[in-house]
């Protein structure tokens, strides 16, 4: 097996294989020993070479977390053979979605649709446990589309507004 | 003894409550609101009664309902947890006249308490010590500034009827005195009603210090000791400790005494808090008493080995303290950590959601208090309080050493936690020094964290990442969809990601 995987953004070519229970490791070239078990849903142990580490995984509104140990990495994981997830925004340029960072309640909207922002204005108010979150916009731009209502309840990542 | 005990409160403290219950042989009776059906209190509970929606006035601030079910229920007495109803004295009045115990003080100590202002006259006839300042509201910005000159700047401005930081302001300069006072007022008259302001001397960088109180209902009243509460945020407490480092067997009893004096002038009964501004010269002034269960009582239970909720409960049963002052020993030392449904990367913010994983640390002097459990979605309608870890070792070194092992071993997966804050305090120099006070963490936060990402475990989590995916895919195959692992190449990537990326580089 394939896999093209980025770690914080840097990316890494791994070659698994399996045969006999034993697998076969090469990491950008270099061979590791390794050896895991999945001691439950989300929880690897994992041993490189004698190193023990036990590796949780997360699935977060943005994308999927893996913490060894207390350390925790933004992973991405793909297979070369797919063309998926190949997609990618340009940084600065084009639209930008608004998302809600958590799970909670539009209590406020603070701009309209074809309104023009600067970066760090302020585009909605989102409750949640009793504390008020102004999500800013990230860029400067007009409001092209606003996508809840005031009083609308959003679940983390969920889109609020983009901006052109 | 009670039979039955309805807890009027959820989250940690209600199963907290409901331990106690069952280890003293009494029924406990859970409420719950809509979104609190598959709560833990609700689950581990004798019998369980909706009270309606998710809003607390609808549900659990809502004492017709709470009164109602405890007459269907037949629940002897009610114990209200903190927070909720835990202070109203309009509800344990209601109690009384429902002829059902409040497992608290009277409502009429808590009236004496409740309003700042008025429990500062009370106090001040017992001869108990406080920051300079004013003990009514004051009516006029002429006032305020008279009151500012004589007791010198820095003040603070604080609501009566107050607490959790709203309705407060910390004033430098004459100049900016109009403008905080007319902020704070409206701020108290929103969140409180009631716009009463006093003024205080500021005491800058204080230690807060609160101690424990027990009266039983035939007179005695006795203290079992302090607890350090000055690492907060937002003025919320995060991380207590017990004893205080700072605090000596000859204070310990002065500020037990001043504690027990604010008590027996409120004519309080049960458990209660009596909080306190320790300046850098050691004197300590009354702050306030808060008359109700706190939630940073384990601390005080592990160096006493008394169980505080079992002592509420006998007390309110009308049976004595079964010690007397002299009784009381410390043993050891305690740390508390709140952990948090929030977000470290924004801010700190509550992040609710479904935790998806899981795993509780264990072992020798560690205790959690916590009301979550793996598959539970924490709603977003209440306070972000998961769980409570509590350290305890024979010595502060041990209590820190043991609650650092056990953080290391804490993970909840799928929403955003506080715990790698407590593992960042606790290496601090400063908390390692216990050179403590209010402004100890905002001060922590602003220096940037020194963790540089390691390449050989970023190459552990690339490993990880193609084990992850590749036994996912076996999994799956082996029982038929039932998969654990993660189908991460099936995953299409989003913007997500990138947009919160250049968001973090901002």
């Amino acid at each position: 097996m394939l896999y093209d995987i980025a770690i914080d953004g840097r990316n890494y070519r791994l070659e698994l294989d399996c045969a006999e229970g034993r697998w076969s490791c090469r990491l950008n070239g270099r061979n590791f020993e390794v050896d895991a078990v999945l001691a439950r849903p989300d929880v690897l142990s994992l041993r490189v070479g004698n190193l023990a580490y036990e590796v949780k995984s997360e699935r977060v509104a943005n994308g999927l977390h893996l913490w060894v140990g207390n350390t925790r990495f933004a992973v991405e994981v793909r297979d070369p053979r797919s063309l998926r997830g190949r997609i990618r925004a340009g940084d600065d340029q084009g639209p930008r979605k608004i998302v809600a960072p958590m799970p909670g309640k539009v209590v406020r909207l603070l701009v309209r649709e074809g309104d023009e922002v600067e970066p760090g204005r302020g585009v909605a108010v989102v409750e949640a446990m009793k504390m008020q979150n102004e999500i800013k916009s990230p860029k400067r731009g007009t409001v092209q589309k606003i996508l809840v209502t005031e009083g609308a309840a959003v679940n983390a990542g969920d889109v609020l507004a983009i901006v052109e | 003894m009670f039979r039955k005990i309805l807890i009027a409160n959820r989250g940690e403290i209600a199963v907290r409550v409901l331990r106690a219950c069952h280890e003293m042989g009494i029924a406990a009776v859970a409420v719950y609101s809509d979104v609190d059906r598959a709560a833990l209190h609700v689950r581990k509970a004798d019998e369980a009664h909706p009270i309606g929606a998710a809003a607390a006035s609808e549900s659990y601030l809502n004492i017709h309902k709470i009164l109602d079910v405890a007459e269907r229920s037949g629940a002897d007495a009610i114990h209200p947890g903190y927070g909720f109803l835990s202070e109203n004295a309009k509800f344990a009045q209601a109690c009384v006249d429902a002829g059902v115990k409040f497992i608290g003080p009277t409502a009429a100590a808590m009236e004496a308490m409740g309003s700042k202002t008025r429990a500062r006259q009370a106090m001040e006839k017992a001869g108990v010590p406080f920051v300079p300042g004013t003990s009514r509201g004051v009516e006029s910005l002429a006032e305020a500034e008279q009151v500012a000159a004589k007791v010198g700047y820095p003040v603070m401005l604080k609501a009566a009827a107050g607490g959790g930081g709203k309705g407060m302001r910390l004033v430098h300069a004459r100049e900016e005195l109009k403008s905080s006072l007319e902020a704070a007022r409206s701020e108290a008259e929103r969140s409180f009603g009631d716009s009463e302001v006093y003024i205080e001397k500021a005491i800058v960088n204080p230690r807060h210090i609160e101690m424990q109180v027990l009266a039983d209902e035939h007179g005695n009243t006795v203290y079992l000791g302090e607890r350090e509460c000055s690492l907060q945020r937002r003025h919320q407490k995060v991380l207590e400790e017990a004893p205080s480092p700072v605090v000596d067997a000859d204070m310990r009893r002065r500020m037990g005494e001043v504690a027990v004096r604010v008590a027996q002038a409120a004519n309080y009964t049960n458990a209660g808090t009596v909080e306190f501004l320790v300046d850098q010269g050691k004197n300590f002034y009354f702050l306030e008493m808060n008359t109700r269960l706190q939630v940073e009582h384990p601390v005080t239970e592990l160096i006493t080995e008394l169980d505080l909720v079992h002592l509420q409960i006998r007390i309110a049963a009308g049976e004595k303290l079964p010690f007397k002052q002299s009784d009381v020993r410390i043993r050891g030392h305690a740390i508390e950590c709140r952990i948090y449904a929030e977000d470290p990367d924004n801010n700190y913010f509550p992040s609710p959601g479904k935790i998806t994983l899981l795993l509780e640390p264990a072992g020798p002097g560690i205790r959690i208090d916590g009301g979550i459990y793996e598959g539970w979605t924490v709603p977003i309608d209440y306070d972000p309080l998961l769980a409570k870890l509590i350290g305890y070792g024979a010595d502060r070194e041990q209590a820190i050493a043991r609650l650092t092992r056990a953080l290391g071993e804490y993970f909840a997966g799928g929403i955003k936690t506080n715990i790698a804050l407590f593992r960042r305090i606790l290496r601090a120099a400063d908390f390692r020094a216990a050179r403590l006070d209010t402004g100890f963490l905002d001060r922590m936060l602003k220096r940037p964290e020194d963790n540089p990402a390691d390449s050989k475990t970023a190459e552990v989590a690339a490993i990880a990442a193609g084990l992850f995916a590749a036994l996912g895919a076996t999994e799956r195959g082996a029982r038929n969809g039932a998969g654990s692992g993660l189908p991460a190449s099936e995953k299409p990537a989003s913007n997500w990601k990138s947009v919160s990326r250049s968001e973090a580089l901002r």
